[in-house]
């Protein structure tokens, strides 16, 4: 068996065995066991040489992308076993908390290496699926409310984009070949030659469908109420994971369509939408009482920017937007993983409720600082490499749209920094709980402090190999 | 294939069919009549999905026809109706758009996905891009029902009901990779599981399916 079916199966495989284990020790420590596993397998895959396998394939657009995701995956884990305890479940959520994480594992990693657009579609779903099951594990009338619309919405959402992937596949069907079919490596070979018209519909629907998942605005409003009323560690994956599946998918569809000439430019659709959704997350941003629900908001906005980049197009500007993605993914996760352990210390999730988290909670109050200051793209973090070079290229291509681009980014900047001395300095919040025992609150505080380092290494001095490898996925998606 | 030859008409007939009990599902008042439509369109799909296998020599389409059956024609009917029995759901059909009104913005859906996709459909053989007008025509309609009933087990029909429009446009594509059919028809059990335990849980905690109810519970408004 290939590695890159090996790497999608070794985590549903750990979900059978920790859908076994009743004991909350146990089942975390096999939980870090089988995502180290995972992680491991995605470095030697990045290490081989690409090629397709099937119905898998991987380039230099998707291995970034595992590897970013099954170091998530395993730091998230980690977070997981030193909190989980705070969480309150019986042996049945453990199970089936557990089973769920590695079963979106498998599916996000599908996800990225699919080249079969049909085979991405269904592992985008079961993602989906795992993950509501997830976020609704609480079992909290919020928790209902946030599951049922992150259900209804995404299960819409997800229809969409199967129509669109059927009628990309008429569009292209006479010029394929029969098992070839809805290849993606096949249908960009033909894609010059499709039916534009039909090619347009299709991206429509694509663009629409992925886009929800993708939390792009206007159909975003899953997002924050998904990443708030879950376990903690959920959130990190949602927001670090699932939202840079859905992003790449909509970019392998604006591939095909951008590689046929005579079809509408799929550019100014993208556009539209990242700037509609940085924009109206800035301005949400400062109305947000929730700390968890406000970081989600501030996902849309980096969605949003990510959009808007792939949206100017060319090699500079996709490089850019994938920058973005692969530090939003580090930095996101970090922040949850800070304003989680905290919410936990505090016993609430309001901002109001948490303060002075610096003089409290030294390791994990300045880890969070720096988090928040990553998010909002100030140095020395990934974030500020991609923004500057998203802005740079914007102001040199359409400085029209670079101006409300740049107000929509210093209007969240303003809101971030409003939060971050909210929540870090200011005067200390009563703890709700007694501090946990040495090890887990530096287990907790480690995955944290581990990301920033990364996205802080990554900006400095990324490398080569990684750098090289960008520039040819920012080329490939044109 | 044209038109009035015996396996496009037929094909037609039969997609005209799915397409019309969509309008039944908008207007039904009571919720077993709901189920009862949704199970009829479930068996007319399969049956749709049976005819393409025959008239395109896919033998893998009797597959797709027979899951549509089992799961849309009998299974998921049958479990909505346990749910409901054992729920003991107001019987009648909460709207949040009036019945009348619901089917003019059906019919004006229908005229819509016929103008967006016979045009630019115009390279695509002709059974396939008029069966893609009514596919879309039915997912368009899935979505209004979801939209325009504030019943969550309305709202899951809607649901489903749409992913019959997906089904419908899956097998009119002659050639079409079985793989989607196969994994759409397994998945959609899986979504029709996870509903009913969802809309078990909200009745356990609110004592109504009205989703309305669960605006009250969004997080920010604690």
């Amino acid at each position: 068996m290939p590695l890159q079916w090996i790497i999608v199966f070794f985590p549903w495989v750990g979900a059978l065995a920790l859908a076994a284990i009743p004991d909350l020790r146990r089942a975390t420590a096999a939980n870090v066991v089988v995502s180290a596993g995972t992680f491991a397998l995605a470095v030697a895959l990045a290490t081989m040489p690409f090629a397709e396998h099937g119905w898998t394939r991987t380039d230099a657009l998707n291995i970034p992308f595992v590897l970013v995701s099954a170091f998530v995956g395993l730091t998230t884990s980690v977070f997981s076993a030193a909190t989980l305890d705070q969480e309150g479940f019986d042996h049945w959520r453990i199970r089936a908390y557990h089973a769920a994480y590695q079963i979106f594992m498998g599916a996000q990693t599908l996800a990225l290496l699919a080249d079969n657009l049909g085979v991405m579609w269904v592992a985008v779903e079961i993602a989906t699926l795992a993950t509501v099951s997830m976020v609704a594990v609480h079992r909290t009338p919020a928790a209902f409310e946030a599951a049922w619309k992150f259900f209804i919405l995404c299960g819409v959402g997800i229809a969409l984009a199967l129509f669109g992937t059927i009628v990309l596949y008429l569009a292209a069907q006479p010029l394929l070949s029969e098992e070839t079919g809805l290849s993606w490596a096949a249908l960009m070979q033909v894609a010059a030659r499709c039916d534009p018209a039909t090619l347009n519909l299709a991206f429509a629907f694509l663009l629409l469908g992925y886009g929800t998942k993708a939390g792009l605005v206007p159909l975003h409003s899953w997002l924050p109420d998904a990443h708030a009323e879950g376990p903690v560690p959920i959130s990190a994956v949602l927001s670090g994971l699932l939202l840079n599946a859905a992003m790449l998918a909509v970019l392998r569809a604006k591939a095909i369509v951008g590689a046929n000439p005579a079809a509408l430019a799929p550019g100014p659709f993208l556009l539209a939408l990242g700037l509609a959704s940085v924009l109206l997350a800035a301005f949400a941003l400062w109305r947000r009482a929730d700390a968890r629900r406000f970081f989600g908001w501030s996902s849309i906005e980096h969605m949003g920017l990510a959009a808007f980049a792939f949206g100017l197009g060319g090699a500079a500007a996709n490089l850019a937007g994938l920058l973005h993605l692969l530090g939003h993914s580090l930095v996101k996760s970090a922040v949850f993983f800070g304003v989680g352990r905290a919410a936990q210390a505090k016993g609430s999730q309001k901002i109001a409720d948490i303060g002075g988290l610096v003089s409290t909670h030294p390791a994990l109050g300045w880890g969070l600082a720096l988090a928040i200051a990553g998010i909002a793209g100030l140095p020395p973090f990934l974030l500020f490499a991609s923004e500057f070079r998203l802005l740079s290229v914007a102001a040199a291509e359409m400085p029209w749209l670079a101006l409300p681009l740049a107000f929509g980014m210093v209007v969240a900047l303003a809101a971030l920094v409003t939060v971050l001395q909210a929540l870090c300095f200011g005067p200390p919040t009563p703890d709700a709980a007694a501090a946990p025992n040495g090890w887990r609150e530096a287990a907790a505080a480690a995955p944290l402090w581990l990301h920033l380092a990364l996205a802080a290494i990554l900006a400095l001095a990324m490398p080569t190999a990684l750098a090289a490898m960008l520039m040819q996925a920012a080329r490939v998606i044109g | 294939m044209s038109f009035g030859q015996l396996g496009y008409d037929v094909a037609h007939l039969l997609g005209g069919g799915v397409l019309l009990l969509s309008f039944v599902l908008l207007y039904q008042r009571r919720i077993g009549a709901v189920i009862n439509a949704f199970a009829m369109q479930g068996a007319l799909l399969a049956l749709a999905a049976a005819w393409a296998a025959h008239a395109q020599g896919a033998p893998a389409l009797y597959v797709t026809a027979v899951l549509a059956m089992a799961a849309k024609g009998v299974l998921i009917p049958l479990a909505l109706h346990g749910i409901v029995r054992r729920l003991d759901l107001h019987r009648t059909v909460e709207t949040a758009l009036g019945i009348g009104p619901s089917l003019v913005a059906g019919v004006a859906l229908v005229a819509l996905s016929i103008l967006v996709v016979l045009p630019a459909t115009e390279g695509v053989r002709a059974l396939a891009r008029e069966n893609l007008a009514l596919a879309l025509s039915v997912v368009l309609l899935g979505m209004l029902m979801m939209i325009s009933r504030r019943n969550a087990i309305s709202q899951v029909i809607g649901l489903l009901s749409l992913e019959n429009g997906l089904i419908l446009a899956a097998i009119g594509v002659a050639g079409m990779p079985l793989v989607v059919e196969l994994s759409t028809a397994a998945l959609v059990l899986m979504i029709a599981v996870v509903a009913g335990v969802f809309a078990f849980q909200i009745r356990e905690r609110f004592d109504t399916l009205d989703t309305g109810s669960l605006e009250e519970h969004r997080g920010e408004r604690r």
